[in-house]
């Protein structure tokens, strides 16, 4: 069936070829993406999903080839939106050829996904990677033996050393000629497919029986079959739509009596497996210890490994205050600020408003995307190298038992510690979660971690208030934040999950010397990720906020953003705020340093911290100065984060959900903090 | 020589086992079944402090399990690491 589908003669005519690259989560997949395209990529997220879509083109032998990188997949069951995804391209698309890349190293393991694949009508060129892994580990593969088994071509790579890349793009090249007599080496694509076990092909037989006629184009019946079979939740609704009352009832019985056929059908695709690579593969003698055993003794034990993962985060906020933060001052300085500047004496003849609408709004909005760059690019550094040397999953596993606590998966720890610094990388960070409903979890209780500018507004002001006991207010209103992150994550989770366990399944990959350019690739796509998408987010609301702020008399006081305030001021009364106060917290919006900016002018302070510090101690009383950090720590976070909730969940619905669901929460801890601390007389 | 099944979370740390059943979910049995844990494959335990998470090593493959998980995979011990 397969070699008639391998001639797709609309491809042939325009002289480009669709090759669909599968493969296993943490088998160099990406390295090869990156190989065979080069810069040609283009990122972007499958159509109506939130899961990252890279493609790329590259030139062989006259044929122009499209790859699609699919999602990487343990199976193409229905237990992942990854898997779904993949298997509907290969089954809807119908790409020419489907490259799959397997880990030498866990070589039956990998080939469970070529088991699955060759059900599909797609002809498949398999990709051993990791061959030097392999070796150094004692397991020796002769390609050209298991080639034969299979009866489809296997090219040996090690892609971190960029070989095998060429014969891969040759292969490909292959079995992809239309016209057998193009074809040179190898004269047929001839799978030798898996097949049921004997015990459960009579029950497959009868199920495609009842289906026959009745399974939607472009599905294959006897992939349906075996599908239904697997008790596949996607295709079990499909055809029970599709088949009438008494057929499906038929069916359902079938069913019903095999309901353990899954590992039957999985024990039957490794049975396989293993007749194919026996000849193939010779392994070491059992017990060997390799370098990853040896490490993971330190790094996934409940306590050392702990200090580990504590070591590594120090390290990276030691780069980010020693590196990132100078390099934010002096990006502002040289480039925000000198551009102001010049754009005041430029425009020195303009009118106020213009000149105001380009210095103060357009960059000062721009000028923020920029400064915000040097502690994207190292977060983004830290998060790839973590991720490509292997570390990320034993970080998920130390973190793990404490995440459970409140409903979180062990992966959601490293976004949400980014949070720390800026909760921008610790949001787009998320992606490392794979269930899509544990990921939105971890975006929605991302800003509750404070970030750095939080931090240095509540650095500001805490001594301003409480003078001496600005420290232990200090750490009260983290430790307030995170006890409130705590508590959000366990009532989303109850209420969006429905208190349903994480399961915690992961594999712990081999530790692997890290790849630059993969690196660097993923840092350079998740900069101009945000630049794109954010960026133009933050710039618009940066120029409104400053219209807000300065129409119509072109004074804060008497602007519409103070109207706004004095609008809040009866809520703001429930905290002991007066509009000004109420003022400062919008204005965090923008970015949380406005805060004290804010209260300069609205005060009248001017820039003197010393007098702002006078008059601010004179206003507010200790309960409602308390209510005021408690609210600001919990506010809404700045528009960066908020436009890029917007760009990783795909939603304005979640991105408005996000933002309704802090502003309330500041409102009513700040309400309720203010109304206590008056019961035990701090109001005077 | 074989024993009893027992579940996963009672294999101490270097011993072999070998998975005998899956109990849970269709969603989770598949996962698992996907992942090499189908009825005769053998594994080894690699980390197992008796509470928190534990990691065994399949097909080649060091899977992290949580402890809920675990209790769901049934096991025959082998002694003499055979």
């Amino acid at each position: 069936m397969a070699s008639d589908q391998i001639q797709n003669p609309k491809s042939k005519i325009q002289n480009q070829i669709t090759v669909a690259l599968a493969g296993q989560p943490n088998v160099g997949k990406s390295t090869i993406f990156n190989l065979l395209t080069g810069l040609s990529q283009h990122v972007g997220n499958w159509p109506g999903k939130t899961v990252e879509q890279k493609t790329g083109t590259y030139h062989y032998n006259g044929v122009r080839v499209n790859i699609v990188d699919l999602p990487g997949t343990y199976s193409l069951s229905a237990n992942s939106l990854e898997e779904l995804i993949a298997r509907d391209y290969i089954i809807r698309e119908r790409p020419d050829v489907v490259v799959t890349i397997v880990d030498a190293a866990a070589l039956e393991r990998n080939l469970y996904l070529l088991a699955e694949l060759l059900s599909l009508p797609a002809p498949v060129v398999l990709g051993l990677n990791m061959i030097d892994v392999a070796e150094q580990q004692g397991v020796q593969i002769e390609p050209h033996v298991l080639e034969a088994a299979l009866g489809l071509p296997v090219v040996p790579m090690v892609a971190t050393k960029n070989q095998g890349v060429r014969e891969l793009m040759e292969a490909v090249d292959q079995v992809s000629q239309a016209c057998p007599e193009r074809r040179r080496n190898r004269a047929t694509y001839a799978p030798i497919r898996p097949e049921i076990r004997g015990d459960h092909q009579a029950v497959l037989a009868q199920i495609q029986q009842f289906i026959a006629g009745a399974v939607p184009d472009p599905y294959p019946e006897d992939w349906v079959a075996l599908k239904l079979l697997e008790g596949d939740e996607e295709i079990t609704s499909m055809m029970r739509e599709r088949l009438d009352e008494a057929r499906w009832q038929e069916v359902h019985t079938i069913l019903m009596q095999h309901e353990d056929a899954i590992l039957a059908v999985a024990g039957g695709r490794y049975e396989w497996i293993g007749r194919m690579v026996r000849a193939a593969m010779v392994r070491p003698r059992m017990g060997q210890v390799t370098l990853t055993d040896r490490v993971d003794r330190v790094a996934t034990h409940p306590f050392w490994g702990l200090l580990v993962l504590a070591g590594i985060l120090g390290l990276v906020f030691w780069l980010t205050y020693t590196v990132g933060a100078p390099l934010q001052e002096l990006l502002d300085t040289y480039l925000v600020q000198t551009g102001a500047e010049w754009v005041r004496s430029a425009l020195s003849g303009a009118p106020a408003w213009l000149v105001g609408l380009l210095a103060d709004g357009v960059i000062g909005g721009a000028g923020m995307v920029i400064t915000f760059l040097p502690i994207l690019v190292i977060f983004f550094a830290a998060l790839g190298l973590l991720e490509d040397v292997g570390y990320m999953a034993r970080a998920a596993y130390v973190m793990d038992r404490f995440m459970h606590l409140m409903g979180l998966h062990g992966k959601s720890f490293l976004p949400l510690f980014l949070g720390f610094g800026c909760n921008v990388p610790a949001v787009m960070g998320t992606r490392i979660v794979d269930s899509p409903r544990a990921r939105l979890l971890t975006i929605l209780v991302a800003p509750l971690v404070p970030c750095t500018a939080r931090m240095a507004v509540l650095a500001v002001l805490a001594p301003i208030f409480f003078g001496p006991y600005a420290t232990l207010v200090s750490w009260g209103l983290i430790g307030l934040s995170l006890m409130m992150l705590a508590i959000i994550g366990v009532a989303l989770h109850e209420l969006m999950l429905g208190g349903e366990h994480v399961a915690f399944i992961m594999e712990l990959p081999l530790y692997h010397l890290p790849n630059a350019r993969t690196i660097g690739l993923s840092v350079w796509q998740r900069t101009v990720a945000f630049l794109k998408k954010a960026g133009s987010i933050i710039l618009v609301v940066s120029v409104v906020v400053w219209a807000l702020s300065v129409l119509p008399g072109g004074e804060v006081e008497s602007s519409y953003l103070a109207a706004i305030g004095r609008l809040l001021a009866p809520l703001g009364a429930l905290m002991g705020l007066g509009w000004r106060m109420m003022v400062a917290l919008l204005t965090s919006f923008v970015a949380k340093e406005n805060t004290i900016a804010t209260l300069g002018v609205l005060y009248g302070a001017g820039e003197e911290g010393a007098r702002l510090a006078e008059i601010l101690s004179g206003v507010l009383t200790p309960a409602a100065a308390l209510a005021f950090l408690a609210a600001q720590m919990l506010f809404i976070p700045c528009v960066a984060t908020v436009a890029t909730i917007r760009q990783e969940t795909g939603s304005w619905k979640w991105t408005a959900f996000s933002t309704m669901l802090l502003l309330v929460l500041s409102f009513s801890v700040g309400i309720v903090i203010y109304q206590v601390a008056m019961l035990v007389g701090w109001g005077v | 020589m074989r024993e009893k099944c027992v579940p996963l979370t009672t294999l101490p740390r270097g011993e072999v086992g070998v998975v005998h059943e899956l109990v849970g979910g269709v969603g989770f049995r598949s996962r698992l079944a996907t992942l090499g844990f189908t009825p005769g494959a053998r594994l080894t335990m690699l980390q197992n402090f008796g509470h928190g998470p534990l990691i065994v090593n399949i097909r080649d493959t060091r899977i992290a399990l949580g402890r809920g998980e675990a209790t769901k995979v049934l096991v025959e011990r082998m002694t003499n690491g055979q």
